[in-house]
């Protein structure tokens, strides 16, 4: 059987985006900012719904997607914000934060979500599957949208490389230097929010941090040099995002987030028992005379 | 040659972190070459190298490097930070460590030019480190990680080098390094200043002090700022035996 054009886009949209979720997950997993991209993901629920009522409001069909990502990346944005105010306060530490957030955020989208089952335009959207991912319900337009963004966010990693390199290692470092530290952070963290914002739909916000985290912690168990890891990582996270797009669109009850997550957690078991760079490696290579 | 103008001013220097300053009112001029920073744990040395370099905000004061603004001086200062600092794990090779000090002069993307390259070879070899370019930082010893921050440092090649703790936990080979770096740099003009925890060796290594704590306690050349009195009163009056090292100088005043 020849997979339909449609089946094909989606295929392609998800590859690009989880190469694009690993080139900035790279990054972001050596900078520190796993968690950053969980909040941002959870907190883009409420901006989901928000888009949606907006689009109801204007007359634009509410399932169609511009609307939902902007507001996904205003209340993304925005709860990084407030993750920033709470730890600036000094009275709760950026862990304790982060979960704040994130919750507070995901509740307020879930409340929103329910009340706005009343509207018709937006009871049709689906939005419900922004929250786990349903690769086979895009559209080709979203694919081809989604494949754009990232191919974006892959191309803004490979110019920024040497600055990004230079603050995940030693910021401080960096800062004596010269370099704008706070710029490079703040470029990471707007590449996060893209890509994030662009893996809603097919991932799912709840897991598409996993997306982000979990190609890079694999692919560090192979390579124990930056450029090796960061091609590895875009490539494991390309697998991971086909293999769940493939997965759900055969049988289509499987939401492609977990899918796509599942498929990152063998690819991280695997790297864990036989990664060149694996504790297991390591332990062995330290075993040897020098 | 601008060896007469001082590496380091600061005027009325305060640093808190929280209402009690760790760091107070330090007016200090420190003489081109090189110079340790000594005072007992807690006595705001790292605080004051930070607070220097503009990683830490000030509450008061002002800090002249050169001769010139610190903002004006960004780049053009060497920096050896406590080995504590880093992530050791993370996915580089002891060249490209080093290499992070061309981060400034190279292209944003792209293989490292030629001549940072070169400079990078050169600094590992000069601190011995030649034969472990290629090796994952991870997989070095402590002493070998400390020479490769070192090489970092160097390949700066910078008028003036900071360092913080050089000669914490390190071996021989890496002391010795060390030391044979601080005069090449002494000799070629440059100023090196250095928080240094090992009484014993101050005056061997240095050739000014700044003896801190919290305040400035005395600061100059050795033989007038570096004596039992001042380290006495550097100490709280606790030390015990002058010269033994750390481990006898742990008491702190108040």
């Amino acid at each position: 059987m020849i997979p339909a054009y449609n089946t094909l886009v989606v295929l392609a949209g998800c590859g690009l985006l989880g190469l694009a979720a690993g080139t900035v997950g790279c990054f972001a997993l050596l900078r520190g900012r796993a968690l950053v991209a969980d909040a941002i993901g959870h907190a883009a629920l409420p901006g989901v719904a928000l888009g949606a009522l907006a689009a109801a409001a204007l007359g634009i069909e509410a399932r169609s997607l511009p609307p939902l990502l902007i507001g996904a990346a205003a209340t993304g944005v925005l709860g990084v914000l407030a993750m920033q105010a709470l730890g600036r306060t000094g009275r709760i530490r950026e862990d304790a934060a982060i979960a704040v957030v994130l919750s507070a955020f995901y509740a307020a989208g879930v409340a929103m979500l329910s009340v706005l089952q009343a509207v018709p335009e937006v009871a049709q959207a689906g939005l419900s599957h922004f929250i786990l991912g349903q690769a086979a319900a895009l559209r080709a337009a979203d694919a081809w949208g989604a494949g754009a963004i990232a191919a974006g966010c892959v191309a803004a990693c490979l110019v920024l490389f040497r600055p990004l390199a230079a603050a995940c290692f030693d910021a401080e470092f960096a800062r004596v230097q010269g370099l704008r530290v706070g710029a490079v952070d703040l470029a990471l963290l707007g590449l996060l929010v893209l890509v994030c914002v662009a893996g809603l739909q097919a991932v799912g916000l709840v897991l598409v941090v996993a997306l982000i985290v979990l190609p890079p912690a694999a692919a560090r168990l192979w390579a124990g040099r930056l450029p090796g890891m960061l091609a590895l990582s875009g490539g494991f996270g390309a697998a991971c995002g086909l293999a769940g797009a493939a997965a759900s669109a055969h049988w289509p009850d499987l939401p492609t987030g977990a899918g796509v997550v599942l498929a990152g957690a063998v690819l991280l078991g695997v790297s864990m028992l036989v990664g060149p760079e694996s504790p297991r490696a390591l332990r062995r290579v330290a075993a040897e005379p020098r | 040659m601008r060896a007469s103008v001082p590496p380091i001013e600061t005027t009325g220097l305060t640093v808190a972190y929280g209402p009690n300053p760790a760091v107070e009112d330090v007016t200090w001029t420190a003489a081109p070459g090189l110079t340790a920073i000594v005072g007992p744990n807690g006595a705001g040395k790292s605080t004051l190298l930070r607070a220097i370099l503009g990683l830490i905000p000030v509450r008061g004061g002002s800090v002249r490097i050169l001769g010139e603004a610190p903002a004006a001086m960004r780049g053009r200062v060497g920096w050896l930070p406590q080995r504590a600092a880093v992530d050791w794990d993370f996915p580089a090779s002891a060249l490209d460590v080093v290499a992070m000090a061309g981060t400034r002069r190279a292209r944003w993307f792209g293989p490292l030019p030629r001549a940072e390259r070169e400079a990078a070879r050169a600094a590992l070899a000069e601190v011995g480190m030649a034969d472990y370019a290629d090796r994952q930082i991870g997989r070095l010893s402590g002493g070998q990680q400390q020479r490769v921050f070192l090489a970092r440092a160097l390949a700066q090649d910078a008028q003036l080098v900071l360092m913080d703790e050089p000669f914490a936990a390190v071996d021989a080979a890496t002391e010795s390094a060390i030391v044979a770096i601080l005069r090449r740099l002494g000799a070629e003009g440059r100023s090196v200043v250095a928080v240094h925890h090992d009484l014993a060796t101050v005056r061997d290594y240095f050739d000014q002090v700044l003896l801190l704590n919290r305040r400035v306690v005395a600061a100059g050349p050795m033989d007038t700022a570096f004596t039992a009195e001042t380290v006495a009163a550097a100490y709280g009056g606790k030390l015990l035996r002058f010269g033994a090292g750390e481990t006898a100088v742990l008491a702190e005043a108040g």
